[in-house]
């Protein structure tokens, strides 16, 4: 199982929880995990998020490996200029 | 090559790139646009001109909300010269999220958003026929209230820019143009203050800036009724503005070719279009050509510039120097659209100090004004004025270092960021540490000095990215990119190619491809460029290499990986693979025709190592007491670069990023007057520094490597432009002897500032 850390403006949308805990091998995966245990988050997701996984921030690569001991944050979708 | 068989390294073992001996790596070489450039020959936006070509010009909205109620085009389709003109309904329909609102930015529907707003277009055979037929354009239009300031359009009964704009983000009871919520953070912010020996809670505001950029937009479109076209134009990223044309026309993606031009400045504005499909749409209804500048004016009133901000930033300290809590509300104004970058503002906002209690709220607000578009780092230095402001009064009442105290609370590799996950490798300590041993910090001031520091922080971007590297038969190589070069990068990547072929610089020869000549490449835009098109330069070269060890393998009658690579020549990998003479690069090049074809390195993927990155600046600052007039009297960059490639330019993305924060600080601002128009559209009255305001500004690269790119390359871009706003302001407020909250510190606010100290 993989533990996904919310920002804590996604908690409401999740029952409160800071985290949800998923089977997942890769990043795409995991949202499509988070989707199905929390249908909530689904418009927040779909709009477009970020993923940092032992730190390294995933701006948007589904194929991108994660492990069960993984710290995986979910974060806004990063852009720059 | 597939990223697959590309590994960004983790952990604390030694990095690919550190500690190599480089040869050509981490030399600054002239430019190879340089000779273009100087010259006059290199070929920009407006630079380009086809037979039979018209002339555009756009009719644009003199109110700053307004519903259409009839467009007349009659009088300017009479006009000799003038061969068609545009409105909305000659774009695509059925567009929905941000296409459908880039559609609208681009040409207004019903109704007229902000002073600017473009509402038709004419084409005519001269670009003064276009103009006069634009005039001849009759919109009657119904005058709507409006709302240009951050927080009033918050304010209950503020008039609504669009119902129905807010994301599922939103909680309910908020104002309609509340369109994104974000909030994040941690641990217990009441808590963390209670702990606290002092507390300091401001307000704080930002007027909207524009990137200043000195090439307007400008692009040449060739469209036939056949929906097939051509469009040359100036951007920070043509594959994008392929995607967006293509939806806006309602054609096929391949149909359109895009080749990107020469390109005078970006930061941030040019990453979407504003009249790129307005040409496309016109020279699809006359069949021939179209070519569309725009004015400094139009570029003003009607592209990008940043969000406004409306901020409350509360920090807690103890005596010695440690932060106990940190908590900020961020409200950001970005037009007439859903996209400032409130949650950007958020995230970067505490993310340089380590504090175990934090809160952070962002709101994404839209007004009658134009729709913001990126500026470098866009939402952070913002977020650092408020923050690091309120950081540097608490060092002065408590009377404690500015630099030991940002020491004492630094992010390191480990720390959990204010965003969530932990720190991979950082260098922000070597920043501080950097700035604390330069000469400039010790340094005295004069009367009426003051001294300011900040840190800065940015995540920087991967981004799809392919490459194409094809070697000529005399050895030399050809590099493809589709990166449009905004700052020296052609440079970066030649000395990447350079490197990993081991053949000189100048035999390097970088074109920025167009969109039928590689796969999508993400714009150039968060600092992305020298991360992962240098990144995948490495990987293309490698790939030819391997294939040129191939074929001295095949030559030798030796396995392949009995060949490797060193200073441009094939050799055995050692004393078991045979005795065989180095078999240099262009011996190997002039024969591939009959050893197997042409050579080319390939590299396509989303590269997403992409690592964080730091800075801190020192700032003096000299405030006339008579005139509220600030001088920038020295200023000193210390950045984390990871690795630089052309040091040179890595100086000089430090000192572009501080000179246009000088101007974001002292004196760039939007004025709208009381009817929502924008009154200083011109740069006579919307001031950018000149050379003679800006003192010579140092720099200091410091290197702490980027595990997740080959050579430990971390965008330098954008980085230098968040510590310059708080930097400076904390330096201005030192030298006035009262504290500045609202940017830009114009003379007039100076002065504001300094009477209302002295009690008037």
């Amino acid at each position: 199982m993989v533990e996904v850390h919310l920002w804590s403006g996604l908690r409401a949308r999740a029952g409160g929880r800071e985290s949800i805990e998923v089977e997942a091998e890769t990043v795409g995966e995991m949202l499509d995990a988070l989707v199905e245990a929390c249908p909530e988050l689904e418009e927040i997701i779909d709009g477009g998020v970020s993923v940092a996984v032992d730190g390294r921030v995933i701006a948007s690569t589904r194929t991108e490996p994660v492990k069960p001991n993984s710290e995986v944050y979910l974060m806004q979708r990063i852009k720059g200029g | 090559m597939a990223l697959d068989e590309y590994k960004p390294q983790t952990g604390k073992a030694m990095l690919e790139g550190e500690g190599r001996s480089f040869k050509q790596v981490g030399t600054s070489p002239d430019r190879p646009d340089g000779v273009d450039k100087v010259t006059g020959r290199a070929r920009f936006g407006a630079d380009v001109t086809a037979p039979g070509m018209l002339h555009a010009a756009i009719v644009r909205s003199p109110h700053a909300h307004a519903r259409i109620l009839k467009i007349d085009t009659s009088a300017a389709e009479a006009l000799d010269g003038v061969k068609a003109v545009v409105t909305r309904a000659d774009f695509a329909t059925g567009l929905t999220g941000e296409m459908w609102n880039i559609l609208e930015n681009v040409m207004a529907d019903k109704t007229a958003l902000y002073d600017g707003h473009a509402v038709a277009a004419v084409a005519a055979t001269s670009a003064l026929i276009a103009r006069d037929a634009a005039k001849l354009v009759k919109v009657e239009y119904e005058v709507l209230p409006h709302v240009t300031d951050v927080d009033a359009a918050m304010a209950t009964g503020a008039p609504v820019i669009r119902e129905g704009a807010a994301d599922a983000s939103v909680p309910p009871g908020l104002h309609p143009n509340v369109v994104r919520y974000h909030e994040s953070g941690r641990g217990d912010v009441e808590a963390g203050f209670a702990e606290a020996d002092l507390v300091i809670e401001d307000h704080f505001r930002t007027e909207a800036t524009h990137q200043g950029y000195i090439e307007p937009h400008a692009c040449l479109a060739q469209m036939g009724g056949d929906g097939k076209g051509e469009l040359w134009c100036c951007t920070q990223g043509h594959w994008n503005v392929q995607k967006i044309c293509a939806a806006l026309l309602g054609t096929e993606q391949s149909a359109l070719r895009v080749t990107a031009s020469e390109i005078g400045g970006g930061f941030g504005g040019k990453t979407t279009v504003f009249i790129e499909p307005v040409a496309l749409a016109l020279s699809r209804k006359t069949s021939r050509p179209v070519k569309l500048v725009m004015s400094r004016s139009e570029v003003f009133r009607a592209t990008g510039p940043t969000a406004s901000t409306s901020m409350d930033v509360k920090v807690g300290m103890k005596k010695d120097g440690t932060i106990t809590a940190m908590q900020g509300t961020f409200r950001l104004q970005g037009g007439a659209f859903p996209g400032a970058p409130a949650d950007m503002t958020a995230m970067c906002a505490f993310a340089p100090y380590n504090v175990a209690n934090l809160k952070q709220v962002g709101y994404d607000v839209m007004s009658n004004r134009p729709k913001q578009a990126a500026y470098r780092a866009p939402g952070s230095p913002m977020a650092a004025f408020a923050t690091e402001s309120v950081i540097d009064e608490l060092c002065n009442q408590l009377g404690l270092d500015p630099i030991e105290v940002r020491l004492k609370n630094a992010s390191r590799e480990g720390t959990r960021a204010s965003y969530g996950p932990k720190f991979q490798r950082i260098g922000l300590v070597e920043t501080l540490e950097a700035a604390k041993a330069h000469p400039h910090y010790s340094a005295p001031l004069k009367p009426g000095q003051g001294r300011g520091v900040s840190c800065g922080f940015w995540f920087n971007f991967g981004g799809e990215t392919s490459v194409s590297l094809a070697l000529s038969e005399d050895g030399s190589a050809q590099l493809m990119v589709g990166t449009p070069d905004i700052g020296g990068s052609r440079a970066s990547m030649a000395l990447m190619a350079a490197e990993e072929l081991g053949i000189p610089y100048e035999n390097v020869r970088v074109t920025i491809a167009d969109t039928a000549s590689l796969g999508y490449n993400e714009v150039s835009h968060g600092s992305r460029v020298t991360y992962a098109s240098g990144l995948a330069t490495i990987q293309a070269a490698r790939d030819a290499v391997r294939k040129l060890c191939g074929r001295a393998a095949a030559k030798w009658g030796i396995p392949e990986d009995a060949v490797k690579w060193e200073n441009g020549c094939a050799v055995p990998s050692g004393p078991n693979a045979g005795d065989f003479d180095p078999l240099p690069i262009a011996e190997i090049t002039a024969s591939m025709g009959a050893t197997g074809g042409p050579i080319v390195g390939h590299f396509e993927a989303t590269p997403e190592g992409a690592g964080v990155s730091f800075a801190t600046h020192i700032v003096d600052a000299e405030v006339d007491p008579e005139t509220g007039k600030t001088a920038v009297v020295r200023y000193t960059v210390v950045q984390d670069a990871g690795k630089a490639i052309h040091p040179t330019y890595v100086e000089g993305q430090f000192q572009g990023g501080a000179a246009q924060g000088i101007g974001w600080a002292l004196n760039e601002e939007y004025i709208y007057g009381e009817d929502g128009r924008l009154q200083n559209a011109v740069f006579l009255d919307y001031r950018i520094p000149v050379a003679s305001d800006l003192p010579m500004i140092d720099t200091v690269i410091v290197e702490v490597p980027n595990p997740g790119h080959p050579y430990g390359v971390r965008g330098v871009g954008e980085t230098s432009i968040c510590p310059p706003l708080a930097a400076i302001a904390n330096a201005v407020s030192a030298a006035a002897g009262v504290r500045l909250h609202e940017l830009p510190m114009s003379p007039p606010r100076i002065l504001e500032a300094l009477e209302r100290q002295r009690g008037g």
